[in-house]
């Protein structure tokens, strides 16, 4: 009851849970944002504490009420250790790695707490996703959370709300908050695999040349450059000699590609064709053509490499998407 | 969608290696003062489980079924029942409790049966203290309680080194110390029991009793036990003052002494006398109702009641230490000098038949006296020269134990020359009775106070004499002088067994007990003693009067409350607390601003100190080591505490001229 009345009051429920969502840059959980309530485990302990007061006071027992109290005492440490064990803890969200629809997007928070004193045994999970980790954040130190989140439409995907959680030090009470870091991730739409439509007609007939069968031939390595694509790495040379190398294939400068939304057949969905597109986006950097897109508004020239292939990508992730 | 299974929750979280170690263990110390009681097959037994329980996680084998371990169960408390015949009382209850111990640590899966395997620990500790609640006892069950506190937040956090678990265990105990200071003080005592105790319950208690018999009272004097504490205003009477007045006996039958029906009556203070005494009194539970006041009693403590034969007594059997207040006069300015006919006809009264020998030994002390008195002095004469020895172990007496002890055996303990000298006295015609109680006392050099153990226990006699009343005689001073004047360890004869306190060649030990003695009275009153009427007294200290239950929960809450916001206010501190470092570096960038060198937003420390040390060419040394050190600190992989102490004193010492 009380979760739809949150749900239908956005506001009522901003209020309660202290911040209004999406919080930009580091979030501190301030004591107002660290609930605390007992858990099962401990009533349990206050009813052994009843019944340990309940003996000494029948046995006239001064050493049993001098460890009920200082049993309660604990408890009550306890509860002020449990609060503190999230409180100030200084949430700042790292990068997502775009995903396709369908896979699940990879969030990283950074969980801060500060010189004073480690914090251990924190659980952060996603609420809407399910997914969680427990932590222990080091002092002085950072811990990272990778919280998986169902990518399911192409554009940006909101990390959404996380709730922190801890039962440090004694289980006896349960202390949580709730964040909305402003992280997203950007979902490119999920790619249908299809052949590759012919180079374009319209392509300079300089740079048209015929596709050569062994794209893939290798032909050698070379010394690694930054900007080189992970996929063309010969990890294993650099498993056994330490030095980065970059395997060269012939046939690299092939073809020139337009990926063209009018080509696609006129039944399709604009889902559909974008689905099409990042298919052949993928087919064509594999091929390692070069190849340009064009979109009813846009048009990304051709060239080829990991960031024109994400420039892509994003760009039909975001097509007719409202800026966020 | 699904919610997975929560990670925190102890339901789902399995015991590792490490927790059940450290649980096994912190049980072991919270049940080792059980061994002692227990019997020798369950201490096994429970340590079987323990080892069992262990043996499994490290095999990581599943745990044997839920029948087996009730067949365990069944079988363990049947054998209980043939030990005690019962499972509901004391001891058998808490033997039963030490088992269940090893049997849940048996069906321990999760970190939820852990934990409340861990509560049981908590509870464990509490029995202990139903047997005693020495210093030494606290002790060991704090350490308990501080390994049981670290087991659970290993619980908590599994991955964390035990060492920051112990300290984290230290930090929260630390915390709640006040809290427990102030619930032990102030929450509102109520006078136990709440309902009927099992009968064992009181077990074990030593102390003087209802009746005397030859061997009693030297049996008891054997005990070190502690029967009371006095602690006097001002000086303590000398020891062969010291008579510390018990139950007084009336009854002969011919080998035993006995109390009879008690007699109630006003007491009326006295005044005036030689000797006055104030003392409290801190009386060890002895299970009866009488109390002891020193001879003779001026004052009456409050609520206590007085007997016609001049003792005190408590409204319940004491079953806690209690404490009472009271004045006494050595020699008092007049003594009652009647007396009931029924109640001197009663102390006249012998078994017929029995210790002829003596009973003629009295009517020949008679006939040759002119007086009651004389036939005393005779009495008393015949005993200090007829050679008697004081012993802790007298032969064994048959049918005729005066006239045994009188003439065979002619060794005895005090029960024995007491016992002949008021059965001669009512032979003689003379109205006699037996006091029990205690004598001397070892005074505590350290805080003047009087311990009062059960090897004090003593028997003297009162005469009844016409116009005189009645009169102290303690025949076994008369015939052994040494043992009213210098205690029982002079008295006794070299080479018998003393309690192991009272032996003289350890002078030291007793040195040292003094010191220790001196504690446990602290500890006694402030700690073990603390009840109801305490509670006032202290209330009344810090002003609030008839402190009732609603203003003791008052304060106790306010008390709790704020003790609450401190330590929130604690948490909050820690957390906002800047780097020190940083802080220090702050402070240096002021100095160094307060000359004209404001260090600008994009500047790095290295820039900034080496600009700061061109314009400053006095302090250029200091800058740059500054600058260097909080590079260090604040970007290297190892800051250590010595460095941030020594960049907090330069920056500190820094001096801009």
């Amino acid at each position: 009851m009380i979760a739809g009345l949150l749900e239908r009051n956005p506001r009522f429920a901003n209020w309660l849970y202290g911040f209004t969502p999406p919080e930009r840059g580091t979030v501190v959980l301030v004591h107002r944002r660290v609930y605390i309530v007992p858990t099962r485990l401990g009533w349990l302990f206050a009813a052994t504490l009843v019944i340990l007061l309940i003996g000494s006071i029948n046995y006239a027992l001064s050493l049993g009420f001098a460890l009920t109290f200082l049993l309660a005492g604990m408890g009550l440490a306890g509860m002020v250790h449990t609060a503190r064990n999230l409180a100030r803890i200084a949430v700042s969200v790292g990068r997502a790695e775009p995903v396709f629809a369908g896979e699940s997007a990879q969030f990283r928070l950074y969980l801060d707490g500060g010189p004073g004193f480690d914090r251990p045994a924190i659980l952060a999970r996603h609420l809407g996703a399910g997914s969680q980790l427990v932590v222990d954040v080091p002092a002085g130190g950072l811990a990272e959370v990778v919280l998986a989140v169902p990518a399911v439409r192409r554009g940006w995907l909101p990390l959404g709300r996380v709730m922190l959680e801890t039962r440090f030090p004694l289980g006896l009470f349960r202390a949580w908050s709730y964040i909305e870091p402003d992280a997203r991730c950007l979902v490119y739409p999920k790619p249908e695999r299809s052949t590759l439509p012919p180079p374009s007609a319209e392509a300079a007939a300089g740079a048209l040349r015929t596709q050569t069968t062994g794209n893939d031939d290798f032909a050698g390595l070379r010394g690694y450059q930054p900007s080189d694509s992970p996929r063309h790495v010969a990890w294993k040379a650099v498993a056994r000699s330490d030095v980065m190398l970059t395997k060269q294939f012939t046939g690299e400068a092939a073809a020139e590609l337009w990926l063209d939304w009018q080509l696609l057949p006129a039944h399709m969905s604009p889902e559909q064709r974008l689905s099409r597109l990042a298919g052949w986006v993928l087919a064509a950097e594999r091929a390692g053509a070069h190849y340009g897109l064009r979109l009813p508004a846009l048009e990304i020239a051709p060239r080829r490499g990991d960031s024109h292939s994400a420039a892509c990508l994003q760009a039909l992730a975001l097509y007719q998407q409202p800026a966020p | 969608m699904t919610q997975a299974a929560h990670p925190l929750a102890p339901e789902v979280r399995l015991v590792g290696t490490r927790d059940l170690a450290w649980l096994i263990g912190a049980l072991l110390i919270v049940i080792a003062p059980h061994t002692l009681r227990a019997p020798w097959w369950l201490t096994l037994l429970t340590l079987c489980l323990f080892g069992w329980r262990f043996y499994y996680t490290l095999n990581r084998a599943p745990l044997p079924s839920r029948w087996l371990v009730m067949g365990i169960a069944a079988v363990a408390i049947l054998g209980i029942w043939i030990e005690y015949r019962t499972i509901f009382g004391r001891q058998p209850g808490i033997i039963l409790l030490m088992l269940f111990a090893g049997l849940k640590l048996l069906e321990t899966r999760s970190h939820r049966d852990a934990a409340v395997a861990a509560f049981l620990g908590y509870f464990l500790i509490m029995t202990n203290f139903l047997y005693t609640q020495s210093m030494l006892t606290a002790i060991v069950m704090c350490a308990a309680l501080y390994t049981i506190t670290a087991t659970l937040i290993g619980f908590s956090a599994p991955q964390r080194p035990p060492r920051a678990n112990l300290r984290t265990a230290a930090l929260l105990l630390a915390h709640a110390a006040p809290a427990a200071l102030a619930l032990f003080f102030l929450f509102p005592r109520v006078q136990g029991p709440l309902w009927g105790l099992p009968q064992d319950a009181y077990g074990g208690m030593t102390g003087l009793s209802e009746t005397m018999s030859p061997g009693n009272l030297s049996q008891l004097a054997q005990s070190d036990a502690i029967a009371f504490r006095a602690e006097f205003e001002g000086d303590a009477p000398p020891q062969p003052q010291r008579y510390w007045r018990g139950p007084v006996m009336w009854d002969f039958d011919g080998r035993t002494w006995s109390i009879g029906p008690t007699m109630l009556a006003d007491f009326t203070p006295l005044e005036g006398g030689r000797g006055r005494y104030r003392y409290g009194v801190v009386l060890e539970a002895h299970n009866h109702n009488w109390l002891f006041a020193l001879e003779t009693m001026a004052t009456l403590p409050q609520g206590m009641r007085y007997t016609a034969d001049g003792q005190l007594l408590a409204r319940f059997p004491v079953r806690a230490r209690m404490r009472y207040d009271l004045a006494s006069v050595v020699v008092p300015a007049g003594i009652d000098t009647d007396e009931e006919a029924a109640a001197l006809r009663r102390a006249l009264r012998i078994p017929p038949g029995f210790n002829l020998r003596s009973v003629a030994l009295a009517v020949k002390m008679r006939a040759a006296s002119s007086s009651d008195g004389e036939v005393m002095t005779r009495a008393i004469a015949f005993l200090r020269e007829g050679r008697y020895i004081y012993t802790l172990e007298p032969p064994l007496l048959g049918a005729d134990s005066v006239d045994e002890f009188l003439f065979d055996t002619k060794s005895g303990f005090c029960e024995h020359f007491s016992s002949a000298f008021v059965f001669m006295m009512r032979a003689a015609g003379i109205p006699a009775r037996v006091v029990t109680g205690y004598q001397g006392g070892e005074l505590n050099p350290v805080d003047q106070i009087i311990t009062v153990r059960q090897s004090d226990a003593h028997a003297w006699t009162e005469v009844f004499l016409k116009g005189r009343g009645w009169i102290r005689v303690d025949p076994t001073a008369v015939a052994v002088p040494g043992r009213v004047e210098s205690g029982l360890a002079r008295a006794v004869q070299a080479g018998e067994p003393l309690p192991l306190m009272l032996r003289p060649h350890l002078e030291w030990l007793r040195d040292m007990r003094f010191q220790w003695d001196a504690l446990a009275h602290k500890w006694n009153v402030w700690v073990l003693g603390y009840n109801p009427e305490r509670q006032r007294d202290l209330m009344l200290l810090i002003g609030i009067r008839d402190a009732d239950w609603r203003s003791l929960t008052a304060t106790l809450f306010t008390i709790l409350g704020l003790m609450t916001l401190i330590l929130i206010a604690w948490s909050l501190r820690q957390l906002v607390r800047p780097d020190p470092v940083q802080k220090a570096w702050r402070t240096f960038c002021g100095k160094l601003a307060a000359r004209g060198v404001e260090r600008a937003p994009h500047e790095g420390p290295r820039d900034y100190s080496a600009r700061a040390a061109r314009a400053l060419p006095g302090a250029r040394r200091s800058i740059l080591r500054i600058a260097a050190l909080y590079i260090g600190l604040r970007y290297g992989s190892h800051p250590s505490t010595p460095a941030v102490a020594l960049l907090r004193r330069l920056v500190r010492e820094l001096r801009l001229t």
